[in-house]
């Protein structure tokens, strides 16, 4: 008889940042977990944390939070896992959340052994791959050309479960990993301790975001169960349960196709997986599928800058001005067309979105409630700062004093800063949404092994 | 004539990554499910998105009495013309859809 394979996995949060139960963490400790894994970023925050290559969150609640980690890891002595380092998982979020490491590994006199798994790619790697006609765009992508690509500011490779297994092959205490896919953390031990391959990705993709997957997301922590015919989801915290709604209902979640997952080396095919609960407040699914797919395909991200921009505030009260709101801007938008051209500038784009009409969603908007104000913010796209900057200024007096009308006396709005222009910097871009083709796992990743001694 | 927000029990939109938008109707039950897979067509979604059907991923699901839609985002996350960087808030316009 073989013996039965349980791996644990235990997550504890959606995100390293992410509030969760500290009472829950504890009580998943006492299970003995064999991983600890987190995921530390992914694109959902917008292209600036890709393009600069850092982090959303700050360092001091980083440490904060991390350091909580680390305790528990050295508590019970298991790996610490954590993905998307640093919201994008560039080389440079990697080495800022090793500094951390380090650093509070040696403010506890704690002696580690860190393995650092990195993912960045050069833009010769992407044209490379595009010219032997190794990349191909998934539905979606935007157009590319070899200069997009030498345009970008960082280019990532998302890691599957492969890397990551070579990193946690190496032992080390923790592993800090630049972007891999929010699955491969937690699917990439039990795949390779022997658990059956669907139920591995499946359950990973369920405890990607934490407890989301339960009846209290805040919870944050639980615990995941795999063995040889499927998964089961422990949540950790008292007030914190998993139904068959609950769980099955997460692969709706972020995802454009509930059923299909596609991951490096294959995909996973829940249609026939079957969920139920166990115990009080835990749910058991079986029946979900992988299938391998060759050549082996890994996911790449890129950003670049598309412009630099500026943004103007007006406040309008006046009750005339806000019931001609369309007629104000669109004269404001004709005075910068005109007083622009005169100056010989043709490349600044002028966006004014009217808050209190329709600032979210723009021409979809199909609720026309009336507001007794509105805030006009004037959004100026430049290929320099200082031309954003400048066109700002041009439409600055006639943002602040444009009448309807020639007849009127003129008005003056409610400018709430001064300046009433704020510069915002560089505009970054995704520019890739391809996979490109690689002839071994690791071929575009990096794999190294720092030790971090005791200073006594 | 309602709004479909007040027909069911809960409307959210989420980016499926940068380039995708993805929007899940939850039903009540069942026959609310049936009831609201029936009247609310593709294409009113597409009209109400500004897109084509060709564009839109529809899953009827019966077992979650869930109705998913997936379309290419509007503008893709984070471009000069995006207006909502989590697209969060095109779950509204589902819901203030009167059917």
């Amino acid at each position: 008889m073989i013996e039965k394979t349980v791996v644990k996995v235990l997550v504890p949060a959606g995100a390293l940042g992410i509030p969760y139960d500290r009472d829950a963490l504890a009580r998943g400790l006492t299970h003995k977990p064999d991983l600890i894994a987190i995921d530390g970023g992914s694109t959902d925050s917008g292209p600036f944390y890709l393009g600069t290559g850092t982090s959303k969150y700050s360092r001091s609640s980083t440490k904060s939070d991390w350091g909580e980690l680390m305790a528990a890891r050295a508590k019970i002595g298991v790996p610490l896992l954590i993905g998307t380092a640093g919201t994008c998982g560039t080389n440079s979020t990697v080495d800022w959340l090793v500094d951390i490491t380090k650093e509070i590994a040696s403010e506890r006199h704690e002696t580690l052994t860190i393995a650092v798994l990195k993912s960045d790619q050069s833009a010769a790697n992407i044209n490379g791959s595009a010219a032997l006609g190794r990349m191909h765009p998934l539905e979606g992508a935007p157009a590319i050309t070899s200069e997009i690509i030498e345009d970008c500011t960082n280019i990532v490779a998302l890691a599957g479960a492969e890397q990551i297994q070579q990193a946690l092959a190496t032992g080390a205490d923790i592993i800090i990993a630049g972007r891999t896919t929010d699955t491969a953390i937690i699917a990439a031990l039990p795949l390779v301790r022997g658990c059956h391959k669907g139920a591995a990705w499946h359950g990973a993709k369920i405890a990607e975001c934490g407890a989301l997957a339960t009846t209290n997301p805040n919870s944050g922590v639980i615990l995941m169960e795999f063995d040889q015919t499927g998964f089961t989801i422990i949540p950790m915290s008292d007030n914190a349960s998993a139904t068959p709604q609950t769980v099955s209902a997460h692969m709706l979640y972020e995802n454009s196709d509930p059923f299909i997952l596609y991951e490096p080396g294959g995909y996973l095919d829940v249609t026939d997986a079957h969920y139920h609960s166990v115990a009080e407040r835990s749910v058991r699914v079986e029946g979900s599928r992988w299938h391998d797919t060759t050549p082996y395909y890994v996911k790449v991200e890129g950003a670049r800058i598309s412009g630099y921009q500026t943004v103007s505030f007006v406040l309008v009260r006046d009750s005339d001005y806000v019931s001609h709101i369309d007629q104000w801007v669109s004269g404001l938008e004709t005075v910068f067309a005109s007083k622009m051209y005169d100056n010989g500038n043709n490349d600044v784009a002028l966006e004014m979105r009217i808050i209190g009409k329709n600032a979210t969603l723009g021409a979809l908007e199909t609720d026309m409630a009336s507001t007794p104000e509105l805030g006009i913010m004037a959004i100026f796209t430049a290929p320099t700062q200082a031309k954003a900057n400048e066109a700002a200024k041009i439409l600055n007096p006639h943002l602040l004093h444009m009448p309807l009308t020639e007849k009127e006396p003129m008005p003056t709005f409610a400018f709430p800063f001064s300046p009433a222009e704020t510069d915002r910097g560089p505009l970054y871009e995704f520019c890739l949404h391809h996979v490109c083709e690689l002839d071994t796992p690791m071929a575009w990743f990096s794999l190294d092994v720092i030790e971090v001694k005791a200073d006594g | 004539m309602a709004k479909l927000g007040t027909l069911v029990h809960k409307i959210r939109s989420k980016n499926a990554g940068p380039f995708w938008l993805t929007i899940d109707i939850f039903c009540h039950d069942f026959d609310n499910f049936s009831e609201i897979s029936e009247q609310l067509s593709t294409a009113k979604v597409a009209t109400l998105f500004g897109t084509n059907t060709s564009h839109i991923k529809r899953f009827n699901i019966a077992e979650l009495q869930v109705i998913k839609f997936s379309m290419p985002r509007p503008h893709i996350q984070g471009v000069r013309l995006d207006r909502d960087m989590h697209g969060a808030s095109f779950a509204c316009l589902l819901e203030g859809f009167e059917l």
